[in-house]
């Protein structure tokens, strides 16, 4: 496409793509894709099961390997159920924009440096251009809406209770997960990601942007529903949350986006704090780079890909999952300040570096020091003197003085609320005695 | 490089379809998520537009945020009326429609006019704009040219935040009770410290009325749910209780050596497993008579 190629300036060189290589391309990452996913639900199972002490599936194949494609073929061959007082449409769609989003991510995603395919030199990535970052954010952020619909056109009450926590949960960690992004473009200078891959030759963005990384990973797990943060579908509250009424390939589509969506923000977190293809330093000194050029990096970007799909399995393996309120309470109140405290850090050092000829030890030192007298400063606040008491007010209290509605002012009492009775046990002030303590209910759950 | 090529000729051509299609049915949509989808599939082929335009950052950005947030947010106001809901289409201003009708049409004659009377210079400075990178293009215009608007606007956005959560702001009156508190509280009444076990017998029965079974097999008179048991609908625990320790007995037994049946003592009394001792097991201090009705269920391992 002519205004594509118009603003194409990104570091790989996609000039002598012609249409069988970029068919060729495509075609390859989808079935590394859905190979990928069939050996991810085995090794989850497999790695989950050594983790808990047991031999997982073993049964079907070497190492029980062919047990998803045993599990793929159940599904495709159970009944599919539409349920009856669904909103037709929107059922069967969802799943299909949840699959396809997943698929597009990829397309990005630099496999490796520049191969010969067949007599052509071209990148091994299907395409790239300046805001690709971008791009990834905008396909997992449509992808939602396969959970959201889903949810909502089974039109029954887990499903769409479901799908209002994926709602709330992908709007609240998208906005980290896309502030801890935001620091590596500011140091690598780029969007797109061939040129944020040749800017880590030097340094893995990791290293010198760690906390931008630890945000990214929490934030990418709660991204793609995975425990600790898998609310939308939790089991024990919510039945299959989004997927209840879903049944057959219409679930397995479901199952499948969530794993592609697993490798997407793995290969993301490669690309963007891993070095992308770049193999690791000890090997990269090998004979002048060699392990750096030709189809070497592939596999080291399918191990770093593989350590995060280990990652997330250790995880799933490891934590509990998230209450619901605690989960957007960390997001809001931790994740996301915390990401915006970096990215202004990032922002000022970079800023003083590109604008100023100040060397680098020079503003460390000044960091320092203005870091010390900021901390000097605090000792010398004096401390808060407590809120003096307002005399509390001896009249008894009116719930509607003047006509309106008004709380009780310090000192006065609310009148116990009706429904208290019910509940009696743990309310603010312990009415349990030991007399009655037999005959009180505990509190389920 | 000024006329559009072949390809982004095809590809306007069939997005414009797609999206009026879209933006009609955003119109004439009963259900509002009907609506509200609509209008993404509008917005997600104005992207493409701007990406084909040479304006990628804008066409991105524009899913990012709109599609992905504000529609998102939309969506979930939305979400909460079911799927059975539809618009009510009650006139609520009168001769509201009238205006309405009179109002679209003066657009659509103003629209029409200036499509007809509109000519179409030759596109200059895009390569100029798009120099240095499409972003840094963009950067350099908001953050130049435009860099008060954005602070401007920036500042009423905060400001709008701010003031939202100032107006829903509800000042506690009573002390906030949470988990912690609870589990205190819990543990100074001395009552039950766990939660308590769901109801139904596993592989035999999972209704709320049927109490569970301790590892004695005892009913656990607490897990059925306070409401059946105070209404008297808890069902019997007779036809399911556990016939563990039977079947253990029958299981380990050597059938040519030895009886179960002498194992286990006369079938009458022996097969009832040991009473759990009071407070041991959190289960109902009542003895429950399971001999008759455990002879009744199989005993074969």
């Amino acid at each position: 496409m002519n205004g594509l190629m118009r603003v194409a300036t990104t570091g790989a060189d996609f000039s002598n793509d012609v249409f069988w290589v970029w068919l060729l391309k495509a075609v390859g990452i989808i079935v590394f894709l859905l190979l990928s996913v069939l050996i991810a639900i085995w090794f989850e199972r497999r790695v989950v099961g050594r983790m808990q002490l047991r031999p997982g599936p073993n049964v079907h194949g070497p190492f029980g390997l062919f047990q998803s494609l045993g599990d793929a073929m159940k599904l495709l061959l159970k009944e599919d159920i539409t349920v009856k007082a669904a909103d037709k449409v929107l059922y069967i769609v969802a799943p299909i924009i949840a699959v396809f989003c997943s698929l597009l991510t990829y397309a990005v995603i630099p496999f490796g440096p520049e191969v010969n395919i067949f007599g052509v030199m071209t990148p091994l990535q299907l395409t790239d251009f300046p805001v690709a970052v971008l791009y990834i954010l905008a396909c997992a952020s449509v992808g939602v809406y396969g959970i959201v619909l889903g949810g909502w056109s089974s039109n029954s009450t887990y499903p769409l209770l479901g799908a209002v926590r994926s709602t709330a949960q992908v709007i609240s960690y998208e906005l980290s997960m896309g502030l801890s992004l935001v620091s590596v473009f500011i140091v690598a200078g780029s969007m797109s990601t061939s040129d944020i891959v040749t800017s880590q030759t030097q340094i893995w963005w990791l290293i010198p942007l760690l906390p931008a990384f630890v945000i990214y990973v929490i934030s990418m797990v709660g991204e793609t529903n995975r425990l600790p943060f898998d609310l939308p579908e939790a089991e024990g509250e919510l039945v299959g949350g989004y997927t209840t009424e879903y049944s057959s390939m219409k679930f397995a589509w479901f199952f499948l986006a969530e794993y592609i969506n697993m490798l997407n923000v793995s290969a993301v977190a490669t690309t963007l704090f891993f070095g992308g293809w770049r193999a690791p330093w000890p090997i990269s000194a090998i004979n002048d780079g060699m392990f750096n050029t030709g189809w070497w990096p592939l596999l080291w970007f399918v191990v770093k890909v593989w350590m995060f799909m280990f990652l997330f399995v250790w995880i799933r393996g490891t934590l509990l999952r998230f209450r619901y309120d605690q989960f957007m309470k960390f997001g809001w109140k931790v994740l996301i300040p915390a990401a915006l405290v970096w990215v202004f850090c990032v922002a000022i050092v970079q800023g003083v570096q590109q604008f100023t000829d100040l060397d680098v030890r020079v503003w460390a030192i000044g960091a320092a020091v203005v870091l010390l007298v900021g901390v000097g400063i605090t000792f010398l606040i004096p401390e808060k003197k407590k809120p003096e008491e307002t005399p509390p007010v001896d009249a008894p209290f009116d719930a509607f003085a003047d006509g309106f509605p008004v709380p009780p002012l310090p000192g006065q009492q609310l009148p116990p609320s009706p429904r208290a009775a019910r509940p009696a046990m743990a309310t603010s002030t312990p009415v349990l005695t030991t007399e009655d303590s037999t005959a009180e209910e505990a509190p389920r759950g | 490089m000024n006329d559009p090529s072949t390809a982004e000729a095809v590809l306007f051509w069939v997005l414009a379809v797609v999206m009026v299609a879209a933006a009609a049915g955003l119109l004439f949509a009963r259900k509002a998520v009907h609506a509200a989808m609509s209008l993404v599939l509008v917005m997600i082929c104005l992207a493409f537009l701007y990406v084909t335009q040479g304006a990628p950052f804008l066409g991105v950005v524009q899913v990012v945020v709109y599609t992905g947030a504000i529609m998102m947010l939309f969506l979930f106001v939305l979400m909460l009326v079911g799927v059975d809901a539809s618009d009510s289409v009650v006139e609520t201003i009168k001769g509201q429609r009238w205006v309405g009708w009179l109002a679209g049409i003066g657009l659509a004659v103003v629209l029409i006019g200036v499509l007809t009377r509109a000519t179409y210079p030759a596109v200059t400075g895009l390569a100029d704009a798009n120099a240095d990178g499409n972003p840094t293009g963009v950067a350099r215009i908001i953050f130049g040219q435009h860099v008060f608007g954005l602070e401007v606007v920036g500042a009423l956005l905060v400001i709008a935040a701010l003031g939202a959560l100032v107006l829903t702001h509800r000042t506690r009156l009573k002390k906030l009770i949470k988990q912690p508190e609870r589990q205190a509280l819990r543990m100074k009444a001395g009552t039950r410290v766990t939660p308590l076990p769901a109801p139904g017998v596993y592989a035999r029965h999972n209704a709320m009325d049927v109490p569970a079974l301790d590892p004695h097999g005892n009913p656990i008179e607490e897990s059925v749910p306070r409401v059946l048991r105070i209404r008297g609908q808890e069902a019997g625990t007779a036809s399911y209780h556990a016939d563990t320790y039977r079947r253990a007995v029958t299981a380990v037994a050597d059938p040519v050596d030895s009886d179960p049946a002498v194992l286990l003592g006369t079938e009458e009394s022996g097969a009832t497993p040991p009473a759990a001792a009071p407070g041991e097991t959190g289960g109902p201090l009542t003895d429950v008579d399971l001999g008759a009705a455990s002879t009744k269920t199989e005993t074969e391992p």
